[in-house]
């Protein structure tokens, strides 16, 4: 289980988490016209990396904010968790 | 009774408490602080139970976690665990056990037939065998595969005890209560570290107990019971003795496994059995010892054979003397401890020792002591069936390739010492990769991976003085980055033996002619042949060896057997340990109970049970209760005899006919807050709502981003700039955190806030043409005509002096209101409705009733959205808004979501309007058809339309917009029925929708 710092509440357990999925998808504005090549990159499609991920992850049993946190997907070290509107 | 194999002034029971017990349906007795081992070893009983593959007879091998043979069925206050280790299970008064894999008994078991065909079951057998023909699988071959293999046999009564979880942090977990434990504990805890120790045996100390040292003139077992009383003073300090750390997890969490009740005769009525803790720490020492490992030769197997350590154990501890005429066969010194044991006690042991002369203080010793060594030695085969007579020896070649005279030597066991193999699996689990260190022929922790470190033993130091010096250091070390603290420990004075360089033998040869069976893993049965077929077959890596053959693949993790498998297979291929590499470790390091897995999650405390406020009620009422995921709600409620069908028809029909109130409590419920709510509510359901009047409700479809329709409901303007927003009961929480998502991550510029308030209402649906009569009646200030309070409507009133918000809306066609309390009011309320209804027929009704009323309307729910249909599907494109954006909207514009023939919901009626069509059922053109017949359709939910009388159902079909008016075949091979089947429109009631506007 992994020991997760939520921004806002500090170190946690894993259970109190929900996994959000790569932290790096945009979604695309609202009335733009995209593609459907533009589009299912947005909901389909993600990559899998070996090593360093950045994922959102919700504190679904705590504050009920979302985040992002830089996860290693083979050791699972979490190098950094940071609110939205921080850069990570 | 007498105890043959006792020793009368040695070991720590308590021979004040005589314990009896049975084995294989005889009685005996031991002594508090035996083992069910060593208890049957003092009555002189070595054969326990029969091997996995040939049935060969076994014995007891070693005296802990290193046991690959004493696997028993035990029973215990009339509970039956099978696969118990007796040489870790501690004796308690009326314990039963018996052998396992053993037909009609241990002492003649049919099942060693295997033995003398063991030539037709080599390794891969059962892959080779069981392939062809394919049908005999099922008949033949499972069932006797099932049969053979099988070891106990698990209790299929219920586990009437108690599990228990707990949850701890701490600066540092020792894992280990030897020296390397003690020393690094206590230099830690003296510097304030917060520490838990954790011994997997009753008693504290590990080696300490049976090594022959001194530190600071105390003998070790004393020694260590003063660290440990120390230790318990401290409060900064937890110890925990039969508790063994079993797994290690991501971020430096373990798993501790303790047994809290198992050896009491009579338990704390107020404590667990057992306890699972996952402990986090900020350290982790691995002080966990080494396994002695055995030396390979000819029916190694045979009850008698043990691990020199094990014999050792065996007498110090529990005052049991394995043999009375010993053999000691060794590669090294650690088993002359053994031979002084013996000698002690006045036996004479002979020790095989496969080097040349050694010079060392042990040997001096045992020289000293006339103990009769046989340098440049080894033991070839042990000889006897169910217990060991004699075996044979020889004195070894040069090269010890072979014998250069053999002989004959009457024994009745033999102690083998192959040197000492670290116990790294904690390490492993970490993440350690492990490397080989050439002087102990064995593997040791390399880099941490995470904030663990092996001492001791475990990391392949097996000289105390070493051990102690390094353990204390780190400790000190590592509390000091913890704490601030680094007050170091002053290291005690050790008087230990000095020991000299092991021999690398670990196997011996067969001398010519002979074909003794030389096993490496006893439990699985792996002989050395075994693994040289499985080379010669061409298998390679070491895991798919261990796979094909079994080796180290049983409950005792090849404790004993992983190294000189390894061994084999390097010389076999011509290669070096380290080249070979090892297989996985993985947890847990011993098996644990389910039950501790599970701890009180079992029955109703499975998951918490979620009651509305008028649970009450409805149990004093006869409500039969469903789960609603967490929820109970009432299905229905029973009068007199009446069946599901009975009852749900007249709660259905009574809500046609006149009213009905239904407890909708469960509904999701959010509170929506902030001056962007609208547009917010805009971008997540398909419709409209930025023109929402305040006092108006709406009912919304939200969608996910691939265009699936994801939840339903109607959202209310309160005020201004706030909502109410209901979901279904099964997605209230995917919904919330879908909102806070989008909120957050997505459009953080919408000033929004959300937030569940399921728990603050209780609601209730009040629905049937007489609603509002009933209405009036709870409302007398109230104007709750058709003008004032009409279809979606929403107003707010006084219920008998509780606040009360009033929602014109309707899930069942009927005249409906959904009447809002806060949840502390909610009986009152529901008491309220019932007694005010009285005089117009009002009934409760069930989620049973509350199906049929909407599936006869068409209404959608959780079978229809079913994470595979898209509006178009669910006839709610209408609900699609053109003009604006939303989530999901663009999906909608793909192709496969916009064909013509995409499947639509329809109604169903059977063409006889008697038979019911099963849910699932499969929608056809011919029934008959040969498989697979083409799949047009499914039926999603079926009912008895009160207001038809005659079956009804929905179903989602291909093409479902062109189908109305053919007919069709609903299939069920599941329950074997096909019903022919009309195609009608969904809308099977009402299909103006006049009775929710009236």
């Amino acid at each position: 289980m992994l020991n997760i710092k939520c921004p806002y509440c500090g170190e946690r357990a894993q259970k109190e988490f929900a996994y959000g999925g790569d932290g790096t998808i945009k979604r695309p504005e609202l009335d733009k016209s995209v593609t459907d090549k533009e589009w299912d990159a947005f909901v389909y499609e993600r990559k899998s990396p070996r090593g360093k991920h950045v994922e959102f992850w919700h504190h679904i049993f705590g504050c009920r904010q979302w985040f992002r946190a830089q996860r290693d997907t083979v050791t699972h070290e979490i190098f950094k968790t940071v609110k939205l509107d921080e850069e990570i | 009774m007498s105890q043959p194999f006792r020793l009368d002034n040695e070991g720590l029971i308590n021979r004040d408490k005589k314990i009896s017990f049975t084995f294989n349906g005889s009685k005996y007795f031991g002594y508090e602080g035996d083992t069910l081992a060593s208890a049957l070893l003092a009555n002189g009983i070595h054969l326990v139970g029969r091997s996995f593959k040939y049935h060969r007879p076994r014995g007891f091998f070693g005296a802990g976690v290193d046991e690959p043979n004493a696997k028993l069925q035990v029973t215990i206050n009339g509970y039956s665990e099978p696969n118990v280790n007796a040489t870790e299970i501690e004796l308690v008064e009326g314990l039963s056990a018996t052998s396992q894999n053993c037909w009609p008994s241990v002492k003649f078991d049919i099942g060693a037939i295997n033995n003398f065909l063991s030539r037709f079951f080599p390794a891969g057998f059962y892959y080779k065998t069981f392939m062809w023909p394919k049908s005999f699988w099922y008949k033949i071959y499972e069932p006797f595969i099932r049969k053979a293999a099988g070891l106990g046999v698990a209790s299929i009564s219920k586990d009437n005890e108690r599990y228990e979880h707990k949850y701890e942090y701490c600066d540092l977990l020792v894992a280990g209560s030897g020296p390397a434990g003690l020393a690094s504990a206590y230099a830690a805890a003296k510097n304030g570290a917060k520490v838990i120790l954790a011994e997997d045996k009753p008693r504290f100390g590990g080696t300490l107990l049976t090594d022959n040292v001194t530190i600071d003139n105390l003998s070790g077992k004393d020694w260590a019971e003063k660290i440990i009383s120390e230790l318990k003073e401290m409060p900064n300090v937890i110890v925990k003795n039969r508790s063994q750390v079993f797994g290690y997890y991501d971020h430096n969490m373990t798993v501790m496994f303790e047994r809290i009740g198992d050896h009491l005769e009579k338990r704390n009525k107020y404590s667990p059995r057992q306890r699972l803790w996952y402990i986090r720490a900020k350290q982790v020492f691995l002080a966990t010892g080494s396994i002695e490992r055995p030396i390979v030769f000819g029916n190694n197997d045979t009850p008698g054979v043990f691990l020199s350590s094990a014999a050792k154990e065996y007498i110090k501890v529990y005052g049991v003397l394995i043999g009375k005429k010993p053999i000691i066969f060794t590669n090294n010194d650690s088993a002359y401890e053994t031979a002084l044991e013996f000698k002690k006690h006045g036996i004479n042991p002979v020790v095989i020792d496969t080097r040349e002369d050694q010079k060392s203080d042990l040997i001096e010793e045992a020289k000293i002591q006339d103990i009769e060594i046989k340098f440049s030695h080894a033991v070839i085969a042990a000889h006897g069936y169910k217990k060991i007579k004699s075996a044979s020896i020889g004195k070894l070649n040069q090269d010890k390739t072979d014998f250069e005279n053999i002989e004959r030597l009457n024994c009745d066991c033999i102690c083998v010492s192959g040197f000492w193999t670290p116990t790294v699996h904690l390490a492993s689990q970490s993440g350690n990769k492990l490397k080989f260190d050439e002087k102990i022929d064995a593997f040791i922790p390399d880099k941490a991976k995470q904030n663990e470190k092996s001492l001791g033993a475990s990391n392949g130091i097996f000289n105390l003085k070493e051990t102690l010096k390094t353990s204390f250091e780190i400790g000190t070390e590592t509390s000091k980055s913890i704490t601030k603290n680094g007050k170091s420990i002053l290291v005690p004075n050790v008087n230990e033996k000095k020991h000299s360089d092991h021999d690398k033998f670990w196997c011996s040869p067969l001398p010519k002619g002979k074909n003794y069976k030389r096993f490496v893993d006893f439990q699985n049965d792996v002989a050395v042949s075994d693994i040289e077929i499985a080379l010669r077959e061409g298998y390679r890596s070491i895991e798919h060896v261990k796979r094909y053959t079994t080796l180290g693949m049983a409950t005792d993790q090849g404790r004993t057997s992983n190294l000189n498998g390894l061994q084999l297979v390097a010389n076999i291929e011509k290669k070096i340990v380290p080249q070979v590499g090892h297989t996985t470790f993985r947890p847990p390091f011993t098996p644990i109970t389910i039950g501790a897995i599970v701890g009180r999650e079992v029955g109703k405390e499975y998951m918490p049970t979620r009651k509305t406020p008028m649970h009450e009620w409805h149990e004093k009422n006869n409500a039969v209760f469903t789960d609603a995921g967490a929820w109970k709600r009432p299905r229905y409620y029973k009068l007199g005899n009446e069946t599901l069908s009975e009852a749900s028809r007249r709660e259905a029909k009574n809500v046609r006919d006149n009213v009905g109130v239904c407890d909708v409590t469960t509904l999701g419920k959010i509170d929506i807050k902030g001056p962007d709510s609208a547009e917010f509510l805009n971008r997540v359901y398909t419709n409209s709502w930025l023109k929402l009047p305040i006092g108006k409700s709406r009912y919304g479809v939200m969608l996910r981003e691939d265009g699936i329709v994801m939840d339903d409901g109607t959202t209310t303007r309160i005020e201004d700039n706030h909502y109410h927003m209901t979901t279904t009961t099964a997605q209230a929480a995917n919904v919330l955190s879908h909102l806070e998502y989008y909120l957050q991550v997505v459009w953080p510029e919408l000033n929004v806030n959300v937030v569940s308030t399921t728990e603050q209402w209780a609601g209730a649906a009040l629905a049937g043409p007489k609603s509002r009569d009933v209405l009036s009646k709870l409302f007398p200030d109230l104007n709750v005509s058709n003008q004032e309070l009409p279809f979606m409507g929403y107003t707010e009133g006084n219920l008998f002096g509780v606040h009360a918000r009033v929602f014109r809306i309707s899930f069942s066609g009927e005249l409906a209101y959904e009447i809002n309390v806060n949840s502390d009011s909610g009986l009152f309320m529901w008491e309220k409705i019932i007694e005010v209804g009285k005089e117009f027929n009002l009934q409760p009704y069930g989620t049973e009733a509350l199906s049929t009323l909407r599936i006869e309307m068409g209404h959608v729910a959780g079978p229809e959205i079913d994470g595979r249909t898209i509006p178009y599907d669910l006839a709610l494109e209408g609900l699609v808004s053109k003009k604006k954006d939303f989530i999901g909207k663009r999906s909608l514009q793909k192709e496969a979501f916009s064909t013509q023939d995409r499947q639509k919901i329809v109604g169903l009626v059977p063409i006889d309007k008697k038979t019911s069509i099963p849910e699932g059922s499969h929608l056809v053109k011919d029934k008959d058809a040969k498989l697979p017949n083409p799949k047009l359709g499914h039926v999603s939910s079926s009912c008895w339309s009160v207001e038809n009388n005659n079956p009804f159902s929905l179903a989602i079909l291909k093409d479902g917009r062109n189908m109305i008016g053919k007919k069709l075949y609903a299939v069920s091979p599941l329950n074997k029925t096909a019903v022919e089947v009309e195609i009608i429109s969904s809308h099977y009631v009402d299909k103006e929708g006049t009775r929710v506007r009236s």
